[in-house]
Parts: structure tokens; C-alpha cells; sequence
């Protein structure tokens, strides 16, 4: 620590460098950590915050597109019902659709149909539940942001069906980046077979879902229950993938963030290896004079912690002020202090692994260097 | 016990076959405590390497290096840890660490692990006359100034052999008689065995006896000059 914290006084200004670069990183790292859960956010916050287990679709429907193109008899829901260890089973549809209200806001909604109700149909913070009327939607928070108003009526595009707003959910619920608005599930099989007001509905629609939502115990076998009702289950987690863009999406974002620690571990192990370097003399009198090993390991790893604890504080904190900016533009921005925190101690650990590496360097500077000319 | 330092038939040679060459060749050299002994010589004459052995930088091919009553047979853990406690180093100027000051210069060898009975690096600074700048850093100071530095910093663990390489080459003249009249009244009064590796035969005067080494051997002794 005597000569670590001189040595970081004295070349401040090469240290504030480096600190520089280090705390842009960390910059970069709260802002992709906060664009990854925004993200996040925009793609399955409504999904997460459905009181369900598991989800469970149309047998053999692909994966990533299950939303989209799962059709599940509506007769399902009463199998899994029966179910050892099924708490709740309920119908759930699902649809993206284009609206416009009537005072003019053009609004993308993302429909999910469940029975009035039924342990999925959500308590709004504002406005009523759905009730007994058919043409009733209850809108995430964010829809308001985007220019809805609690009585507000959307029409659907193309089929022109009306909706009014009597509800109002507290926080964001979205679904593949569009806000989620709840509707009672005869509406929706409606909307699906693209019957606006007056047009026929074929009689098949009314026993279409897009799923059955399942509230289950720990242990239940859902295997076993997909057998029973010829359907193929996810659990919620699972069930984020078959969201729209998603699995891209956090892929893509994941990418950026490992690449973003390996930077991190290259730059600080550059930095450490030309430190280590310039100061190889320095280091070869602290050996001819008797100094361990370890004293000089320890003295350049003390100063890269010093370095990378100090930089990537100033650097966090300036991420979360610029976070704190852009959470309030329409960009889809999170912050969450576990996953900045998280990824800060991997940007310390990740930096620490490349300064170990570089000073490892130490340990071959010759102490004989120290004597100088051959005489 | 053998106090001071001996070094006994010590050979050192460098490189393999055609182009191995002999740093060192049979070399004796017994150095009693409180004494000072010059080493003059050409360059490539094998100084540096007799410096190296002496102070357990390097380990000879033949031979044997004793230092306080301690034989520096060992691995470098070992000898880093004799190098710390019983030897003290002068190097060539500029090997002061630039980010320290003058204080903290004489501090650092105190940091390096538990020494017995250390001297006060404040009061040493003030013996070698440089405590009215013990706050400057090496590039605020003169070369002699950072030669006294360096000395007091090889003193301050109260080392039985002290190994002191060309202190005088950045020097004047002035300065050089200063530094080697130091080193001399240090060597006296602490009883140390100094070794002075030097070019400048005009300090000579200062040294108790005279090495000349050519190509390996300490071919030549002859007394001091008055």
C-alpha cells in the first residue's frame, strides 16, 4: 500500500487516463445493462406479470412463434383444470393488433383475451375490471404515456370494432414492444376471426385459444397434463422466447455485453502490460533491494483495484445519471441496480483478471537489470 | 563465523560453448567489517557481475559468497530475504523511484518485510545532509543529492555489507569527494564491508584498499592513496 498509493498520486495524470477510459466503459455497461432490461421490459413485462406457471400451447407449434400461431381448443382448459396440482387453468388469447381512439392517438395494442373474472383477468389501478359488457379493454399504464385516456374508444383497424377503455393497470405491460390491453375472451376470438360489428362469426372461433394459462404447485407434471390435453407447455420463463424478437433481441444484447468485458479485459491488461513495462527498471531495483515477489505483484494489483473499484464507481454513477434521462424518453431504458450492480463486479473481476495477467510480467524482470552497464 | 563479506574462488561465466565468456575467474576477496575497498577497471572487466555475486543477483558457477556469516547458496527467495536484512545497494543515479520523495525513498526498504532494529529514516536523511529537502522528489534534486538519497536509503536496515556501483559518474568533482567521504565515514562508523565499484581513481583516496580487476580477475592489489 506505501508505494501503491504514492505511485497513483504521483502519475495521476496517467492514472486519470486510464480511469477514463475504464469509467466510459463502465458508462457503456449501465447503458447496455439498462437497454437489455428496457428491452426486456418491452417484450414480456406483460407476460411477467400474468399470475401464471406455465403456458400451455398447441402441440407441435414452433418455439419461438408460439404467440403467434398456436391455436389450442378451448375444451384444453377444463383437462388441465382437472389436473392433480393445476391450482388454476384459464383461457388466454392473443393478439397484436393497430387501433386509433377516438381523439386521434394511433395506438399499436397487443390483445389479451381471458375470461371476465378468471384468475388472469388483472385488477386495474384506475377504472373498473372487465365486466359483463363485450366491447370493454383494460390498458397498461404506458398505453396512457402513449395518449389513451380511462373512457376513451379505440377502433380496431381494417374490422373497426369499438373498444372503451374502462381500466387502467398499474406499471408497464407490453408485448413485443406494444402495449398490452386486456379484453373479455368472446371479444377477442371476435377480433381473431377479423369480425368487425355485424359480420358473421364462424362458429369455430369461439373455441379457439392461443393457450391455457396454468397456476400449478412446484412438482406438478405438466408432461403428463399435455399428454391429458394435447397440448405442449412452457413454463413463463420459457414461454418469454416465444415472444416477438425476443430471444434476437437479448442474444443481440448479450453479445454486445460479453464483448464489452472482454474490451474491458483487454484495455486494462494493455494498460497494466505498458505500465509494467515502463516501469521495469523501478521494479529491478525493488528486487535487487530485497523486495518479494509477491510485495511487487501485490503492489501493481493494488493499484489496478485501486483503478478499476474508483473508475468504475465514477463510471456507474455517471451511467445511472445518463440512465436516469433517457428513462424518460420513449426509448426502452431500465434501470435495475441488481444487473448494473452485477455487471459492475464483472467489469472489476473481468479488469483484475487482464491487470493479472500483465503483471504476471513482474515476476521475469531480472533484479541484475538493476546494476545497470556491462563492465 | 566469517563477518563482513568473502567471496571464495568464486568463477561466473556467461553464455555456451564458443560464446561463453568468463565474467568472473577464481576471485577472492575477503571485506572486513568497517572496512571500504575500491574496485577499479576497465568496462567489460567483470565489475558488475563481482557486484552481482557479492550482493546474491546472481549465482556463481564455482565458488562460494558469504555475506554477514551468511552463505548465499540458496534459492532467491532466500537470498532476496539476505538481500533485504544484511545487504545494502547504491546504485548508479537515477534508480530512485521517481514517484517518491526523499523521505519516503528511505522508507521503502523499511515496507519490504520486518527488519530488526531499523535506523530512523528522518534522522538519516538529516545525517547524510539532506533533510531540509526530504519532501523533493528525485527529479527536484541534484545528482549528489540523489547519490546521498540513494546512500541513506542502502543504510537504513543497518546492513553488514554495502554494495555501492560507479557513485560518483554523474558527479563532479566536489560531489564525488562528498559521497565517497560519506560512504567512508558510514563504512567506519557502522562497521560495514564496503565495496565501491568505480571508475573515477580520483576518489580512491577515501578507500581503504584497492582491487584492480581485468578480465575476470582481481588481478592487482595495492594500497589505497593517501
Amino acid at each position: 500500500m506505501f508505494l501503491t498509493l504514492r505511485e497513483l498520486a504521483f502519475a495521476r495524470g496517467r492514472f486519470a487516463l486510464m480511469g477514463a477510459v475504464v469509467a466510459l466503459i463502465a458508462v457503456l455497461m449501465v447503458l447496455l445493462s439498462g437497454l437489455s432490461v428496457g428491452l426486456v421490459n418491452d417484450g414480456v413485462s406483460g407476460l411477467q406479470k400474468l399470475p401464471v406457471t406455465s403456458l400451455a400451447f398447441e402441440r407441435g407449434v414452433p418455439t419461438d412463434s408460439a404467440f403467434s400461431r398456436s391455436v389450442v381448443d378451448s375444451a384444453a382448459v377444463a383437462r388441465w383444470a382437472e389436473r392433480d396440482g393445476v391450482t388454476d387453468a384459464a383461457p388466454l388469447g392473443n393478439t397484436l393488433v393497430n387501433a386509433k381512439s377516438d381523439r386521434g392517438t394511433e395506438i399499436d395494442l397487443a390483445l389479451f383475451g381471458v375470461q371476465p373474472g378468471s384468475f388472469v383477468d388483472p385488477d386495474p389501478a384506475q377504472g373498473a375490471r372487465l365486466g359483463s359488457a363485450p366491447h370493454e379493454i383494460v390498458v397498461s399504464a404506458t398505453a396512457i404515456d402513449a395518449g389513451l385516456r380511462l373512457g376513451d374508444t379505440v377502433t380496431l383497424d381494417r374490422i373497426g370494432t369499438e373498444l372503451t377503455v374502462v381500466g387502467v393497470l398499474d406499471g408497464q405491460h407490453t408485448f413485443g414492444h406494444v402495449d398490452v390491453g386486456y379484453v373479455p375472451l368472446r371479444t377477442w376470438q371476435e377480433i381473431r376471426a377479423g369480425a368487425g360489428p355485424g359480420d358473421p362469426v364462424p362458429a369455430h372461433a369461439y373455441d379457439e385459444i392461443t393457450a391455457v394459462a396454468l397456476r400449478t404447485a412446484p412438482g406438478t407434471d405438466l408432461a403428463a397434463g399435455d399428454e391429458a390435453a394435447g397440448t405442449a407447455s412452457m413454463t413463463l420463463e420459457e414461454s418469454f422466447g416465444a415472444s416477438p424478437g425476443y430471444t434476437a433481441e437479448t442474444a443481440t444484447l448479450g453479445m454486445i455485453q460479453v464483448f464489452l468485458y472482454a474490451i474491458s479485459a483487454l484495455v486494462v491488461g494493455a494498460f497494466f502490460t505498458v505500465l509494467v513495462i515502463q516501469r521495469k527498471p523501478e521494479i529491478a531495483v525493488l528486487r535487487a533491494m530485497g523486495a518479494a515477489t509477491g510485495y511487487v505483484l501485490r503492489d501493481s494489483l493494488l493499484q489496478s483495484a485501486v483503478l478499476l473499484v474508483v473508475s468504475t464507481v465514477v463510471g456507474v454513477a455517471a451511467g445511472v445519471a445518463a440512465g436516469a434521462g433517457l428513462s424518460a424518453t420513449p426509448m426502452p431504458f431500465a434501470l435495475d441496480l441488481g444487473a448494473v450492480g452485477v455487471a459492475a463486479l464483472l467489469l472489476v473481476a473481468l479488469g483484475m483478471v487482464g491487470a493479472a495477467v500483465a503483471v504476471l510480467r513482474v515476476t521475469r524482470v531480472d533484479p541484475l537489470t538493476a546494476l545497470g552497464g556491462n563492465r | 563465523m566469517t563477518t563482513g563479506l568473502l567471496l571464495e574462488r568464486v568463477t561466473l561465466r556467461h553464455g555456451d560453448g564458443e560464446d561463453e565468456t568468463v565474467a568472473l575467474d577464481d576471485v577472492s576477496l575477503h571485506v572486513e567489517p568497517g572496512e571500504i575497498v575500491a574496485v577499479v577497471g576497465p568496462s567489460g572487466a567483470g565489475k558488475s557481475s563481482l557486484l552481482a555475486v557479492a550482493g546474491g543477483l546472481t549465482v556463481p558457477d564455482a565458488g562460494r559468497v558469504v555475506v554477514d556469516g551468511v552463505d548465499l547458496a540458496g534459492p532467491e527467495r532466500v537470498r532476496a530475504r539476505i538481500r533485504r536484512t544484511r545487504i545494502g545497494y547504491v546504485f548508479q543515479s537515477n534508480n530512485l523511484l521517481p514517484a517518491l520523495t526523499a523521505v519516503d525513498q528511505v522508507r521503502l526498504p523499511l515496507t519490504f518485510g520486518r527488519i530488526e532494529n531499523p535506523r530512523d529514516p528522518v534522522e538519516l536523511l538529516a545525517e547524510v545532509g539532506m533533510e531540509h529537502k526530504s519532501g523533493r522528489r528525485p527529479h527536484q534534486l541534484s545528482g549528489g543529492e540523489r547519490q546521498r538519497v540513494g546512500v541513506a536509503r542502502a543504510l537504513v536496515t543497518r546492513p553488514g555489507v554495502l554494495l555501492v556501483d560507479e557513485p560518483t559518474s554523474a558527479l563532479d568533482r566536489r560531489r564525488s569527494h562528498e559521497v565517497l567521504a560519506l560512504l567512508a565515514q558510514e563504512t567506519h562508523e557502522h562497521h560495514m564491508a564496503t565495496v565501491v565499484v568505480t571508475h573515477d581513481h580520483d576518489v580512491l583516496r577515501h578507500c581503504d584498499r584497492v582491487f584492480e580487476m581485468i578480465d575476470g580477475r582481481l588481478t592487482e592489489e595495492r594500497p589505497a592513496m593517501a
